[in-house]
């Protein structure tokens, strides 16, 4: 049976915790509720990223994400989206832990438009203010194997990268740098932005990705429960690939008929 | 006599003595689900009854979204 992997069996530990799905969805930017719980269920994804909003105040029976989608089945995982200081970003999560109770939570303090791309040095700060006050930090950051390296010293779980600017779905720009990444990390090391289509997906995946995070891709389909389905298939299929190896490159054929036996 | 507040940057008026929890309940919602902050700080549920709203606080409800 040797090489002969369950896809079942194939778990990663997140801050303690076990899971099978390696594929983390958002939430945001789908047409209704209804739509956003479909595309979760259809993407087999166990962990969700949430926002925290103010409530509206003038429509209390409005529906809210969690009679959608259940925090007793799915993880949630609350982000700082929107927040573009360390201060903003820890006082929005202190406020999340405050209304689900939950310590992991998934960290980014971003630039300005149009790049929205990680502040760096913001995102230290953070991460460091939430570490001291007992969370479980998941760091969207840079391709920055030095930032990273430091971010995971610090005691951050798991290492989240962009692979192109957040919802851009430009695919995975810098496979290089990702696979450096991938190589120095000790804890988990997912792709967190820039997500297209399934095949970018499964391209993270094969460079050793631990997991894949992504909204857009999902959401901005013309059929989101399609590609969220998609999606998982692409996930396993890279996971499996990476647990296969890929074949060695060369320049030029090598047939795959034999050469013995051609009729004269 | 009123005591003027913010709730999610709205000016509101509550009549002394109110706590937290009197407000969230004429507000409708479900203290379950939210999380409130006075001041930039958090209350915590257990606090919510107990905390009496004073002039000028500003409060912060808040609760979960789709986000990515």
């Amino acid at each position: 049976m040797d090489g002969i992997i369950n896809p079942a069996a194939d778990s990663w530990t997140l801050a303690g915790r076990v899971f099978h799905s390696r594929l983390i969805v958002g939430t945001g930017k789908y047409r209704d509720l209804e739509q956003t719980a479909a595309a979760i269920e259809a993407s087999g994804a166990e962990i969700v990223t949430v926002a925290v909003r103010r409530v509206n105040l003038s429509d209390a029976s409005a529906p809210m994400l969690q009679d959608y989608v259940d925090p007793k089945r799915y993880t949630y995982l609350p982000n700082t989206a929107g927040c573009h200081t360390a201060h903003d970003a820890v006082r929005t999560l202190r406020l999340a832990r405050e209304a689900g109770g939950w310590n992991l939570v998934k960290l980014e303090v971003l630039g300005p438009p149009p790049h929205l791309y990680p502040d760096m040095a913001a995102t230290l700060e953070a991460a460091e203010a939430l570490l001291a006050d007992g969370f479980e930090v998941m760091v969207y950051c840079a391709d920055d194997p030095v930032a990273a390296k430091r971010l995971e010293a610090m005691g951050c779980c798991a290492i989240m990268p962009l692979g192109a600017p957040i919802g851009s779905g430009l695919g995975i720009q810098n496979p290089a740098m990702l696979s450096m990444l991938v190589e120095q990390a000790t804890v988990p090391l997912l792709v967190d932005a820039g997500v297209g289509t399934a095949s970018d997906a499964a391209i993270a995946m094969e460079l050793g990705c631990t997991a894949v995070l992504l909204n857009s891709a999902i959401a901005h389909s013309p059929n989101p429960v399609l590609m969220a389905r998609a999606m998982k298939h692409a996930i396993e299929a890279g996971r499996l690939a990476h647990l296969a190896g890929r074949m060695p490159r060369r320049l030029g054929a090598d047939p795959s008929s034999p050469l013995a036996g051609l009729i004269r | 006599m009123t005591t003027t507040i913010t709730v999610n940057g709205e000016t509101r008026h509550v009549a002394p003595g109110q706590t937290i929890a009197d407000l969230l309940a004429s507000l409708g919602l479900d203290i379950r689900k939210i999380a409130v902050e006075r001041n930039q700080a958090i209350v915590p549920r257990s606090r919510l009854g107990a905390t009496q709203l004073a002039q000028g606080d500003a409060l912060e409800i808040v609760h979960f979204i789709g986000g990515g």
